[in-house]
């Protein structure tokens, strides 16, 4: 089996909400300093999902994409010390400001220029714009199936697979054909960590760069994207939170009841 | 393209019933379809679809499209694909809405990307601009720390809407609407993802999302006893169910269907009680539609005092048995 695993550089999204800032007239993000770039979870899961693969057959193949520009080598190399084999890096000045059409385009070609591939693994949406819809992008563009929102797959025989899939109430146990893309969900359970031997493996593997014209494209990111932002801003909280508090945590607990009972909550 | 027009929403059908996310598409849409003088249209995707009709018609639709087939019982999305993208052809939509459901998260993006348009997801707020008569989404982005708005050009416009975010309207009996077939044979050999089986893994008690009084654990429970025993007990009480953050689902200690977040269930229920949950953007974009937000945490700088009500810092351990108690006696 090659399996490729799509991976995004994001801020780290267990920041505090109170570091968050918009520049509005440009509508994007402003970094702030001690915010740092990590590879998205979701998509560490999904270098999980095919790791779990590659443990039970050490001759698979696991190669790694990254889209962006300026990417940090220590944050995208994260998964090849996790244990992946390989790293693809679509690093261009170009590629920036896409949206989830112009990423899947992009990745889709790259993924065609690789070639060989049985398994495509994408997180099941990235903690920026949680749109959630490269995946199912990518396997549109080549024609091939998907199942989103996986918390287990096996390979079984013939080349197949058999995926659980959640849902609202529960999952669906489902068996699709190869080459597919498989998005992978926080239920898979937790990504493994890198270890130091793969840590050193990682840090003499150089990343293979392409730019747009490498992968045969002559427009990307912002150039070529469908969706367009009107506005980005940042809804006003009112934050009127009134604290409840008394000479012990306990008696504060029973005023609490009393004060929801007052305002007709209970 | 200048000849699309009205707006398609796609049903959920489970069990004989229309799902309640139909509903609040159909109330959008309706808005929407006034707004642009144009029809509402409701598809319903199933085996069996019978007199639900009726209920999409009271519920707004001025056309129902029926497509049923033993194969649609469940949702595949290489199926469901074959059934929309006839329909999106054939219908030559503005804009088609589909819920933020488990389908709808799988389908949109699908039909978009075979359609060549752009799909907009997890939408709060619909609205047409009157220049362009374009869609505008306002959809949360950066884990729910900010809005934006999208459109896009190429139609139909496809958006899925969050659930809860949009009303309904009164379901009126009297409201007339035609209802048309509209058979698809299946392609057998475009079927490359086969359902099994479907799993339920049915909570006990009221269900979480019709539940309205949710009482709910973070990280701060420090293991899954809490669950089964203080909130399980405080949720008896006021007769509601126990939900989750991610952590206590990430750690095993529930199960994954009680996870309340961006990613797990979106609930809007009147009282909301979050005990040790610090309330990350990502957990208030599943519960921030609570009419009232009760927070209990011992830390006095965690983000959820900024999203509640009321709230009392301390430690759950102290705090809530005393709150339970008092709840108790006043509720009986």
């Amino acid at each position: 089996m090659n399996m490729i695993v799509c991976c995004k550089q994001v801020l780290d999204p267990e920041a505090a909400p109170s570091t968050f800032k918009l520049d509005a007239a440009n509508n994007r993000m402003v970094q702030p300093p001690e915010v740092k770039p990590v590879v998205n979870p979701y998509d560490e899961q999904a270098v999980e999902a095919a790791l779990r693969i590659k443990d039970k057959d050490k001759t698979q193949k696991v190669s790694i994409i990254s889209l962006g520009n300026n990417l940090i080598r220590d944050v995208v190399k994260k998964p090849l010390s996790m244990g992946a084999d390989e790293l693809f890096l679509l690093e261009d000045p170009a590629f920036e400001g896409g949206d989830s059409y112009s990423i899947a385009m992009a990745l889709a070609a790259a993924i065609k220029k690789i070639g060989q591939y049985d398994i495509i693994f994408c997180g099941r949406q990235e903690s920026e714009w949680d749109d959630g819809q490269v995946g199912t992008g990518i396997a549109e563009i080549l024609g091939i199936p998907c199942v989103t929102v996986a918390k287990k797959v096996d390979v079984i025989d013939g080349g197949k697979l058999r995926v659980e899939r959640v849902t609202a109430d529960g999952y669906q146990v489902l068996e699709v054909t190869t080459p597919c893309v498989i998005t992978v969900s926080n239920e898979l359970g937790e990504a493994r960590y890198a270890t130091l031997k793969g840590i050193m493996a990682a840090s003499k593997k150089q990343p293979t760069v392409w730019k747009p014209a490498d992968i045969g494209l002559e427009k990307a990111g912002a150039a070529v994207r469908k969706s367009k932002i009107v506005k980005l801003f940042q809804p006003v909280k009112e934050g009127k939170c009134e604290i409840v508090s008394a000479d012990s945590p306990a008696e504060a607990g029973a005023l609490l009841a009393q004060k929801l009972r007052e305002n007709k909550v209970i | 393209m200048a000849d699309n027009k009205g707006v398609l929403v796609v049903g959920e059908v489970a069990e004989g019933k229309l799902l309640p996310i139909t509903g609040e598409l159909l109330g959008a849409g309706r808005r929407l379809a006034d707004e642009l003088k144009e029809p509402l249209s409701c598809i319903l995707i199933s085996d069996k679809v019978g007199d639900l009709t009726k209920a999409a018609i009271a519920a707004g639709a001025d056309r129902v499209y029926v497509t049923e087939d033993p194969q649609l019982k469940d949702y595949a999305n290489d199926t469901y694909i074959q059934v929309m993208e006839k329909a999106a052809k054939e219908l030559a939509l503005r804009i088609i809405l589909m819920g933020q459901t488990s389908i709808g998260r799988d389908l949109a993006p699908k039909l978009a990307f075979r359609l060549g348009v752009s799909a907009t997801m997890d939408c709060l707020e619909l609205a047409i601009d009157p220049a362009t008569k374009l869609m505008n989404c306002t959809r949360p982005v950066y884990g729910g720390n900010a809005r934006a708005i999208f459109t896009s050009e190429g139609l139909p416009q496809v958006a899925t809407v969050r659930q809860k975010a949009s009303t309904p309207l009164a379901p009126d009996a009297g409201r007339s609407g035609e209802v048309i077939p509209f058979p698809v044979t299946l392609d057998a050999s475009k079927i490359r993802v086969k359902v099994l089986e479907t799993v339920k893994e049915e909570v006990a008690g009221v269900k979480l999302e019709d539940a309205q009084t949710v009482v709910a654990g973070g990280r701060g429970m420090g293991g899954p006893e809490p669950f089964t025993k203080e909130l399980a007990e405080l949720a008896k009480v006021l007769k509601g169910a126990v939900g989750a953050s991610r952590p206590p689902c990430d750690n095993k200690w529930v199960p994954d269907s009680i996870q309340i977040g961006l990613t797990g269930k979106i609930i809007a229920p009147e009282l909301y009680i979050a005990v040790a949950i610090s309330g990350s953007s990502q957990h208030m974009s599943g519960c921030s539609g609570s009419k009232t937000i009760v927070a209990i945490n011992k830390d006095p700088e965690a983000n959820i005092f900024k999203e509640a009500r009321f709230g009392v810092v301390g430690d759950w351990k102290v705090v809530l048995p005393a709150f339970t108690a008092k709840v108790k006696e006043l509720v009986q």
